[in-house]
């Protein structure tokens, strides 16, 4: 569904910011992984899913999604493939908007804007009903602005917009990171339900491992700009954190991980 | 106090004739929250271009096209200097205010002034609205009546368009980019709309404003956006609370830039004060009401954090 072929960035090149992000990743992703990236900071995971997403272009290496290649495309293009919610839940809705514009925003995902009206009567009552399963009672606040939400109302909010017009591919940026642990806890569940329901393809960044271990069909941690380990199958349902931490030593010849996975 | 209720009505048409400019600086300044600059040159371009082709016995709806055409054009360029060219908005607005100086007097013929002839009577009929037509003429052509009417259904085609799909996404363009570009909106495309959709307003303003004071002047834009600020941010403070709906939002405004007039009204009426200080005088006014909601939120709204204090009770 996804594949990245051999992709680098380097930010601020030719100044003292420089920094090189990605070296070369190379990822497939088969129709219907559930994958989950983990990494500390700056080992360039948000950097893979915004390569992905298309935020900027990178340096060289190719990314094709369903079998198109996405590589030259505009953000708003690649759109058509791709739901995504951000770590920052102010960043995935529109906060001066109604909770059902949001929504019907989300709904013309990859279509034309036309002169046609911009929600109709039939979407509201399919907005509520799609409201109801987040079980956080904003079926009943359909025209509320999205501002008034709390940070984890509007991230569930963002997850059903990311998931409205079914996705090929599904980026999720350490969407639970700014939550309370209650409410992302409910997020994450809410998250699992509506991947498996729709069988999505996903890439969920976390800062968990444990989650990283419990969700998702495959594993990947990153390192230095690049995948460092690859789990999956079998493997993945039997790992432990002790095992990943173990692993990620051996692959990098690093010792990091502990501190810097833990804590990050 | 009679020679200032003598002028009022006056005060109101122009007012609303400024409004219509004011609604088109909502769009850019409230919508797309950008500050557009390009709206002090091409309030002339509608005057100038109007002006002109009436002269030359064009048909007054035409004339009007050609000069919402012509405003659309402005932001255009702005438009286009600001997402091809990768010029930050503001100094996209100034190049081509600056730009459109020249521009506007070569539509003049290289003057800085023309002025509709009013002298001849069948001519001056053929005006939609004309200060002479304050009095002595049927309710229907009052020019409060008929601008008025103009601010009325632009405001019913903006309300329109803005709860279509692309009105929609170009709202969604100016509350939070990102979410924007996510959903798959063309946001630079959004941006350009927009310039050219509210300079077209502002040029339609300002070929009325020239129909109503009789001539087009190189200078009548001078100042207009921060005229159109003082409508939109009078509006807002006004009838925020009572108008929540977005078509009495764009009232708002307009009514907004009638306040504004019948006040600058108010001050030449009852002072004796040169009328070259009232750009100084609305500058101030703009500043200050740009002022008091920063302030506020600075240094009057510590009331929200000392309740954390004490532990997490409401967590």
């Amino acid at each position: 569904m996804l594949e990245v072929k051999n992709i680098y960035k380097t930010f601020n090149p030719g100044t003292v910011n420089e920094k090189t992000a990605l070296r070369g990743v190379s990822l497939t992703l088969n129709d219907g992984d559930f994958v989950t990236v983990i990494g500390g900071n700056g080992a360039g995971k948000s950097t893979l899913l915004n390569a992905v997403a298309g935020v900027w272009p990178v340096d060289s290496g190719s990314i094709s999604i369903g079998g198109v290649d996405v590589t030259h495309l505009p953000e708003h293009k690649r759109a058509r493939h791709i739901g995504r919610v951000f770590q920052d839940p102010m960043m995935g809705t529109a906060a001066t908007m109604q909770i059902e514009e949001n929504m019907a925003l989300a709904a013309r995902r990859g279509r034309g804007r036309t002169l046609r009206r911009g929600i109709t009567r039939d979407e509201r009552d399919h907005y509520r009903e799609m409201l109801k399963i987040l079980d956080l009672g904003l079926e009943d606040r359909l025209t509320s602005k999205v501002g008034l939400l709390s940070g984890g109302q509007r991230q569930a909010l963002t997850l059903l917009m990311a998931t409205l017009r079914k996705p090929q591919l599904l980026l999720l940026d350490e969407h639970t990171a700014a939550l309370d642990p209650k409410t992302a806890a409910k997020v994450l569940d809410a998250t699992e339900r509506i991947v498996q329901k729709d069988h999505l393809t996903t890439l969920m960044i976390t800062h968990n491992m444990k989650d990283a271990i419990v969700h998702g069909n495959r594993l990947i941690m990153m390192y230095e700009g690049n995948i460092a380990l690859d789990i999956s199958g079998e493997d993945k349902k039997k790992l432990t954190v002790e095992q990943l931490l173990a692993k990620f030593g051996q692959a990098t010849g690093s010792d990091e991980a502990d501190d810097k996975l833990l804590l990050g | 106090m009679m020679n200032f209720i003598g002028a009022l009505p006056g005060a109101i048409s122009q007012g609303l004739i400024w409004g219509i400019m004011a609604i088109g600086v909502y769009i850019t300044y409230k919508i797309l929250d950008i500050a557009d600059l390009t709206v002090d040159g091409s309030f002339c371009t509608g005057g100038a271009v109007f002006v002109v082709l009436f002269g030359k016995g064009v048909n007054i709806w035409l004339a009007l096209l050609a000069a919402l055409l012509a405003g659309m054009l402005t932001g255009l360029a702005t438009g286009l200097l600001h997402t091809v060219c990768g010029i930050p908005a503001i100094l996209a607005g100034i190049l081509t205010q600056l730009g459109l100086w020249s521009i506007n007097l070569a539509v003049m013929g290289m003057t800085s002034n023309v002025a509709i002839n009013l002298l001849d009577k069948e001519n001056m009929e053929r005006l939609l609205v004309c200060s002479r037509f304050l009095r002595n003429y049927a309710l229907y052509r009052h020019p409060i009546f008929v601008a008025g009417l103009f601010t009325a259904g632009l405001i019913a085609i903006l309300y329109w368009f803005f709860g279509t799909e692309l009105g929609a996404s170009l709202r969604a363009t100016g509350t939070n980019q990102h979410m924007a570009r996510a959903q798959g909106i063309n946001t630079q495309y959004n941006k350009v709309l927009g310039l050219v959709i509210s300079n077209g307003l502002v040029a339609l303003s300002g070929a009325l404003l020239s129909q109503y004071q009789g001539f087009a002047d190189a200078s009548m834009g001078k100042g207009a956006i921060v005229i159109g600020l003082a409508a939109v941010i009078i509006g807002e403070v006004l009838f925020s609370r009572l108008f929540q709906n977005f078509a009495l939002k764009l009232l708002g405004v307009s009514l907004g830039g009638v306040v504004y007039y019948v006040v600058i009204q108010a001050v030449v009426s009852f002072s004796n004060i040169n009328a070259n200080y009232l750009k100084l005088i609305s500058a101030a006014i703009v500043a200050v009401f740009l002022t008091v909601p920063y302030w506020q939120e600075k240094y009057f709204s510590k009331t929200v954090k000392p309740a954390r204090k004490g532990g997490s009770n409401n967590a």
